[in-house]
């Protein structure tokens, strides 16, 4: 090869290396701003902040909805399966908010512990079927579903 | 094979290559292309979740795939240009932007629109759509940067200079639901193991996105000739091809 290209090609493989080495660095320092959630463990645990808004993210725990007859208002728990944080919300679901199924919920911690939800986000998984396979399986296996650390 | 490459770069020999590519590679993308786009949105079944607004699939997923991968053949011909000084890598790249620019806005549109009755919102600024708004910007800024010079051997340097500190965030976009929490869910096919999409739905996506790779390559080498025949319109193939002599 001739030098001058050598030394160009020296050169286009420092850019690249050096500017991921460096937006690599920024992003593993910004890895809580950019995570979208906190875990229900994390919350518990104290690690999100109670004074102002936060987003929880996790699985609505089966048989934990409770709707109010008088009002939009509902209740749910969202466990990522090693802990469980209770959610208020008041405003109309989703369409694919269910039990068992992925949530977000963006809100601020009451003194109780419980989040008072100003949105609540359904979490689609990666999993597509058709209706005659999903009732196939039913009851056989369940697919994974919990929030992967990253 | 290396005269081969040698040839890629005269232009009267590329702009002559470009149009017998096109003229097989694009009936042949137009066929893919109304095959899969039947077979995903009225042969492929609904999901069992989603029903049929989930067929949104088979345009968000090739145009984001494509999108990323148009990024790295630009970056690739960036970094040609910077190395061997070669003027068809600068057009190249130069073709390559705007079609990148405009698979990824159709991957976010088509994203957002899918969204809103899936999850709840248009838009949330989790680590995918994020970077890949990112990317759209990239490109954007290609595009612009490209225009900025007066000078067109130094606008391509720039060009490609950017587009190569960019390719981090391909990587990052990829990753990006595996690496952080994110609304985004992961990939449904994999590449190594069974993929969370059923067969009858993952071969018609299949299908979309080697159409999609087909249609990137035709837009591309159309706008590379195309801009061939404005660099070259003094030259005397061009004014032949034109029939002016």
């Amino acid at each position: 090869m001739h030098p001058h290209r050598k030394q160009r090609l020296i050169w286009v493989s420092l850019i690249v290396v050096l500017s991921s080495a460096a937006i690599g660095l920024v992003a593993f320092a910004l890895r809580d701003n950019i995570n979208l959630f906190y875990p229900p463990s994390d919350v518990v645990a104290g690690k999100a902040p109670v004074d102002r808004n936060i987003r929880l993210g996790g699985m609505v725990v089966e048989g934990s909805i409770e709707r109010s007859d008088t009002s939009l208002t509902t209740e749910f728990w969202v466990t990522d399966y090693e802990a469980s944080v209770a959610v208020r919300y008041t405003g109309i679901l989703p369409d694919l908010f269910d039990e068992g199924q992925g949530v977000v919920a963006e809100g601020r911690l009451d003194e109780a512990g419980v989040l008072i939800a100003s949105q609540v986000l359904a979490k689609h998984d990666e999993n597509y079927m058709p209706p005659e396979v999903a009732a196939a399986l039913e009851g056989k296996s369940k697919p994974s579903l919990g929030p992967v650390s990253p | 094979m290396w005269s081969f490459i040698h040839k890629l770069g005269s232009p009267p020999w590329f702009f002559r290559f470009g149009g017998n590519l096109v003229r097989w590679l694009l009936p042949v993308t137009l066929i893919l292309l109304l095959v899969g786009a039947f077979w995903g949105l009225l042969v492929a079944p609904p999901d069992f979740r989603q029903g049929n607004s989930y067929r949104i699939i088979y345009i968000h997923v090739p145009a984001a795939v494509v999108a990323l991968a148009g990024y790295y053949v630009m970056a690739l011909a960036g970094a040609i240009s910077l190395i061997w000084r070669i003027k068809m890598a600068d057009i190249a790249m130069k073709a390559a932007a705007p079609v990148g620019a405009v698979l990824t806005g159709i991957a976010l549109v088509t994203g957002a629109i899918w969204g809103k009755p899936t999850w709840g919102t248009w838009w949330v600024w989790d680590a995918r759509i994020t970077s890949m708004l990112i990317l759209f910007f990239l490109y954007l800024g290609v595009v612009a940067l490209f225009e900025a010079y007066e000078n067109k051997a130094a606008a391509a340097k720039a060009c490609a200079v950017l587009s190569l500190v960019g390719t981090v965030n391909i990587p990052i976009i990829y990753k990006s639901v595996d690496w952080w929490y994110s609304l985004h869910q992961p990939a449904s096919i994999k590449f190594t193991g069974e993929s969370a999409i059923d067969a009858s739905m993952m071969y018609p996506l299949l299908l979309m996105i080697v159409a999609f790779y087909g249609l990137f390559a035709v837009t591309v080498v159309m706008n590379m000739r195309a801009e061939l025949i404005w660099h070259h319109r003094q030259s005397s193939w061009v004014r032949q091809w034109a029939g002016f002599e």
